[in-house]
């Protein structure tokens, strides 16, 4: 897989590249308008972040670029602007997501698997995890032929989870994920415990070969045993 | 007061005091006239009487007035030494009015044939209360007339001299420094208010491009803390992942992540509010508020059963209203998170909604809050809560912008109410 990432902030982009990496992904960077439609013009990716505000250009710009040249690379606008008109202009325009800055990490996960599921399966493929087989078309987690019946909010914590499978996912990400952008303000995200303790029960009850591990009281862990 | 009336009240104090002067002054004057003329009168008749007396002796006897106004009797020169010519007022009395007149009357001495006699002559008067009663009611109508006209002038002439005055008024009532282009009034040749219109342009110009300025300063603030927000929150999530750390500074740097968190939440209601202010939220849809109270009321039913609340919503009615889709969820979220925030364990938070009105009641602290603050920005009542301080005063912007009434009252429990408009 390979993802270009557009960013004019180095310490950003490094923070995404270095992330990216460690799922091995092949990935590229460009800091300016011109160094990335360079890269876009000869090359081809299955995932491309783009910071829409750089300093020589307009990301939208490149955007049309792309789809002008009749490419499909999926993409994923990052904007620190998060203005409405921006976000259905790049929606408009062709870009598969919107991702307003500050995001975390596990959610530019989630977002870029999601985009690389839409993209080369056509978003009806389903995904392996230890002995599950999860498949979002249908919302549904099988362990063989049983399937495990998840509500709304456990489906979404496994998919998250499983999109940053043996990675730390914080509460705060999680929460934000799966209950949505404005139950940010509430005063603690220990709240998401008593899903979390059904989602694991449901998981083991159903023989599932996956643990979800609590980490010191900052976040969760998905590992496969 | 209005001016007008302001200056007609001094107008008329002034012609008060200005006619009771003059008043007098002229009741003076025509009273000195008059007995001028009396006396000229009377004496003209003494002559002619005299004179007639020499040819016509018979005139003598006449003692008294019957029929003439004269009377003559006989004197002695000792009495007439003494004697000039007096004018002086007396009272008579008249057999028309049957009452007692005041009348002039003169008395002279005069020779005829070595004797001396002692002529009266009266003229009637004018009668002197009548003539005050008179002067008073003509100088009251006067008073009147000049009032009317006063106020005639005022109300037609003034009012039309003072009318750039009272537009420009009429604008500064109307003027939303959010809303309004700055004013701009129409030139006047009148100078004192020309001045006072470049002024208020002058004014209200700088203080639109003041609060225009300071929106986009927080807009731009907000926008260009999120880059560094974001490297920061990126860069602590990649260290939380490495397995080196020990369980003490895993949990040092969640901690530093979780108020990075607090830090992002806050700027981004700072960049709502400005969003909103800034008209940036277009796209009006019929907004189903039953569903949309179910929908939140559900994603916050884990968040609620932690703080071990529960959730009740009453449907009593549907209510349904054009406006922008996600305005309308953030409006319904901030209530509901506030009522859970600070709605008291153990309790229930009830939702109810009718065709026109969504209220949230929740139990909390005793006693209200002030209904004044409450939506203002930054205003916590709960210290040690991590809120923001800004939600209740999204809502309340977001009310504003489509005219709903968000307000807020204690009875038993606390209680808000958004109250929409009816058609």
């Amino acid at each position: 897989m390979k993802i270009l990432i557009i960013e004019d902030e180095p310490q950003m982009l490094d923070n995404m590249r270095r992330t990216l990496e460690r799922e091995k992904y092949t990935v590229e960077t460009a800091a300016d308008y011109r160094a990335a439609g360079d890269k876009i013009g000869a090359y081809d990716y299955d995932c491309i972040l783009l910071d829409i505000t750089l300093p020589d250009g307009n990301g939208l710009e490149l955007l049309k670029q792309l789809k002008e040249q009749g490419k499909d690379d999926g993409v994923i606008i990052v904007s620190a602007k998060d203005s409405l008109d921006d976000r259905i202009g790049g929606l408009d325009l062709g870009a598969d997501d919107y991702l307003p800055k500050p995001f975390h990490m596990a959610e530019l996960h989630a977002r870029v698997k999601a985009v690389l599921r839409r993209r080369n399966f056509d978003g009806n493929t389903s995904i392996d995890i230890g002995n599950l087989t999860i498949d979002p078309g249908s919302r549904s987690v099988r362990n063989s032929d049983i399937e495990i019946v998840l509500n709304r909010k456990e489906y979404d914590i496994l998919l998250y989870l499983t999109s940053n499978k043996t990675r730390l996912v914080t509460k705060a990400a999680l929460a934000e994920h799966v209950w949505g952008d404005h139950i940010d303000q509430a005063d603690s995200f220990d709240f998401i415990y008593s899903q979390m303790k059904n989602l694991r029960k449901k998981l083991s009850d159903g023989g599932a070969t996956l643990e979800i591990e609590a980490i010191y009281g900052v976040g969760y862990r998905l590992t496969v045993l | 007061m209005k001016l007008l009336n302001h200056t007609t009240k001094y107008f008329a104090l002034m012609l008060i005091v200005l006619i009771t002067v003059w008043a007098v002054i002229f009741y003076f004057a025509m009273l000195d006239e008059v007995y001028d003329s009396l006396d000229d009168g009377l004496e003209n008749q003494k002559e002619l009487i005299i004179q007639a007396a020499e040819t016509n002796p018979s005139l003598l006897n006449d003692t008294d007035f019957g029929v003439n106004n004269y009377t003559i009797t006989k004197t002695t020169l000792e009495k007439h030494g003494a004697f000039s010519d007096t004018y002086r007022d007396t009272l008579m009395y008249m057999q028309n009015e049957d009452e007692y007149e005041s009348v002039r009357i003169l008395e002279s001495v005069f020779a005829h044939g070595g004797e001396y006699y002692k002529i009266m002559l009266i003229t009637s008067m004018v009668e002197e209360d009548d003539q005050i009663e008179n002067l008073f009611t003509y100088l009251i109508g006067l008073y009147l007339v000049l009032l009317v006209s006063i106020l005639l002038l005022n109300n037609l002439v003034l009012r039309k001299v003072w009318r750039p005055f009272y537009t420009l008024i009429d604008t500064l009532k109307g003027f939303r420094i959010e809303r309004d282009a700055p004013i701009m009034a129409e030139s006047t040749k009148i100078d004192e208010f020309e001045l006072l219109n470049q002024s208020v342009e002058t004014l209200t110009k700088k203080s639109k491009e003041s609060y225009v300025a300071q929106k986009e300063f927080i807009e731009n603030a907000s926008h260009e803390l999120q880059t560094p927000l974001a490297i920061g929150i990126n860069k602590l999530e990649l260290l939380l992942e490495k397995s080196s750390l020990t369980a003490d500074q895993s949990q040092e740097v969640g901690a530093v992540l979780e108020n990075l968190g607090r830090l992002t939440r806050m700027n981004r209601s700072l960049l709502l509010l400005s969003k909103i202010d800034n008209q940036q939220f277009v796209g009006i849809e019929g907004i189903d508020f039953n569903r949309i109270l179910a929908h939140i009321a559900e994603s916050f039913e884990d968040f609620a059963e932690h703080r071990n609340i529960r959730l009740k919503i009453v449907e009593t009615g549907t209510l349904k209203f054009p406006m922008n889709k996600d305005l309308a969820s953030i409006l319904i979220i901030n209530l509901i998170k506030n009522a859970i925030v600070h709605g008291e364990q153990g309790k229930e938070i009830e939702m109810e909604i009718t065709n026109l009105e969504i209220t949230v009641r929740n139990y909390g602290s005793e006693g209200g809050l002030d209904a004044s603050k409450i939506f203002k920005r930054f205003n916590k009542y709960a210290p040690g809560k991590q809120s923001t301080g800004l939600g209740l005063a999204i809502s309340k912007a977001i009310a504003d912008k489509y005219g709903l009434k968000l307000g807020y009252r204690f009875s038993d429990r606390h209680m808000f109410t958004l109250r929409f408009p009816t058609e």
